[in-house]
């Protein structure tokens, strides 16, 4: 914890230095870069890709927590529960197939740009919120159920304020797995022309200027590092509030 | 008033409950015991539709309970459980506050209620009102449980093995509390255990379940007396029998002018009291007082009497 207190901040800073004033880092990437090559990417602005980047990782992660947590409610309903088999093999398909298939296959469909990306990611992240919704949703507290029903809290109510809030905590974890997934995923969204911080590792790794490499990598790994960790420490708040009891 | 007319739950071949009838009266605290398997607990889940009858109804205050959409009867029906069934997420005051919000009370009315029942369990309402159910101990999240249970002042108090997880001294605290309150509310509780000590303790009436039928439903100290068949017999513990019996009968009911030696007892303990003070500094009678006001003295003897009435 004492650790995580001076890190977090730290890593914060460098993580906004690396985006909005890359021109600092030139002494320490020029070394890595090609003679007589830019050592800063500087087509685009960092920022804007980064804003892109998270931008499509978080509406793919929206779109895939609605359907999944949706899903996983209607399975974990008496009338739904015959569903509950087909409904994991699907997710378990999409977490299958290659994120770089789902782009191949989709580009034809959806043209270039940010649409097979979100496809990819969408599919990608379904299976581990969907999982753990079910999870969630299938271990309640029995004893807390059994007063729900018992004092008269019709089927909405008992989901809505006791089902859905205590599962929560577990939910929000299959989340951020799928975030973190989703952040190095979208990465070569930029090989069909998304807008992602891909874009400067493809364009590295295509000049063989190994400072865009490591640029865009250090980028991508920070932000997937600190959202991991912030979304921890929800998770463990939530978790102590709603407590062993 | 509860009336259980011919009341049927049949799981496949097995009778759950088999046409069980009785009826309780308002302002009482009726125990329904057995073993586990006896069908105590559909019993009692079928009164507030928990589970639905195979066949029978349930009466309250003349209205069957099957003519009411069944989660609108539940709020009319205080409900509380082994292990309280707290939700974990929110607070005491949340908590307790539960049935009163879906029934659509007012804030400050719902705020005066949470505090007037957290006082009634002798717990501090500024202390407690804002602590969530893991901050507090087993005895405490018990009471908050039937707290919530009685919080819209409900026509009838249903609990199923409240006190099972409690260890026995916060247990017998727990009964003692539940029968303050009762007469404090008036209020008609119906009781599942398999613990006839508590059912006899606790009871008005005690209604002894076995196989899915009901065996015997009468007073303690009848149940005690005369048990219906063997097997309320054994429920009772024969050994135990008259023991059972002297702890239902106050010191008031023999008391007679005379001396007597030694501390003296309140005329509302129990018979089995005075004799155990009898028995473990070998008096042959105990003092008795009502207010501190010494107003004479029981013997040995006249326990000895009254416990032989009954052999």
């Amino acid at each position: 914890m004492k650790i995580g207190l001076i890190l977090r901040p730290l890593l914060v800073l460098l993580l906004l230095a690396l985006v909005l004033r890359p021109e600092w880092f030139l002494p320490l990437f020029a070394p890595l870069a090609p003679q007589g090559a830019p050592a800063i990417y500087a087509r685009s602005s960092l920022l804007s890709l980064s804003l892109s980047h998270l931008g499509l990782v978080a509406a793919a992660t929206l779109a895939a927590t609605l359907v999944a947590v949706s899903l996983a409610i209607f399975v974990t309903r008496p009338a739904g529960a015959a569903f509950r088999p087909l409904s994991r093999t699907i997710a378990n398909m999409g977490q299958t197939f290659p994120p770089v298939a789902v782009l191949a296959l989709a580009v034809p469909m959806l043209g270039f740009g940010a649409g097979p990306t979100l496809v990819a990611l969408f599919l990608y992240g379904l299976l581990p919120i969907f999982e753990n919704s079910v999870t969630a949703l299938t271990s309640l507290p029995p004893a807390a159920m059994e007063a729900a029903r018992g004092i008269g809290l019709n089927r909405w109510q008992r989901l809505l304020r006791v089902e859905l809030p205590l599962a929560f905590p577990v939910m929000l974890t299959g989340i951020r797995l799928s975030v973190v997934i989703a952040l190095g995923t979208a990465t070569i969204g930029s090989t069909v022309a998304a807008r992602t911080l891909g874009e400067v590792i493809i364009a590295g790794l295509l000049t063989n200027n190994t400072a865009f490499v490591l640029q865009g990598g250090l980028i991508v790994g920070l932000f997937a590092v600190l959202i991991y960790d912030a979304l921890i420490q929800i998770e463990a708040f939530l978790a102590k509030r709603t407590g062993a009891g | 008033m509860i009336e259980i007319d011919n009341l049927t739950k049949t799981y496949g071949d097995t009778q759950a409950v088999d046409a069980v009838t009785m009826t309780v009266e308002t302002g009482s605290i009726t125990v329904i015991v057995g073993t586990s398997g006896s069908g105590k607990t559909t019993l009692l889940r079928m009164i507030n539709r928990l589970e639905e009858p195979t066949s029978g109804e349930v009466r309250i205050n003349g209205k069957p309970t099957h003519a009411e959409k069944p989660h609108l009867l539940r709020r009319r029906i205080g409900y509380a459980i082994q292990g309280h069934g707290l939700f974990p997420h929110h607070t005491v005051a949340r908590n307790i506050a539960a049935v009163p919000r879906l029934l659509g009370w007012k804030k400050p009315k719902i705020r005066a209620r949470v505090d007037e029942l957290l006082t009634l369990f002798s717990m501090d309402p500024a202390a407690f009102r804002d602590r969530y159910p893991a901050e507090l101990s087993g005895g405490q999240q018990q009471r908050v449980g039937v707290a919530r249970a009685l919080a819209s002042r409900p026509e009838l108090l249903l609990m199923d093995e409240p006190f099972g997880a409690l260890d026995p001294i916060i247990r017998a605290r727990a009964q003692d509390d539940l029968r303050r309150i009762q007469q404090h509310l008036g209020s008609t509780i119906m009781l599942v255990t398999h613990d006839m000590e508590e059912a006899i303790r606790l009871g008005d009436k005690v209604a002894v379940m076995d196989g899915g039928k009901l065996v015997q439903y009468a007073a303690p100290a009848e149940i005690i007396a005369k048990p219906a068949t063997d097997f309320v017999g054994d429920m009772v513990g024969d050994v135990d029998r008259p023991l059972r019996l002297l702890s239902l009968i106050p010191l008031s009911e023999l008391i007679e002018d005379g001396p007597a030696e030694g501390e003296a007892m309140p005329a509302d303990a129990s018979l089995r009291e005075a004799l155990a003070a009898c028995l473990w500094t070998g008096r042959t009678a105990v003092p008795v007082t009502r207010e501190g006001v010494h107003v004479g003295r029981v013997t040995f003897e006249a326990i000895r009497n009254r416990a032989e009435l009954h052999a």
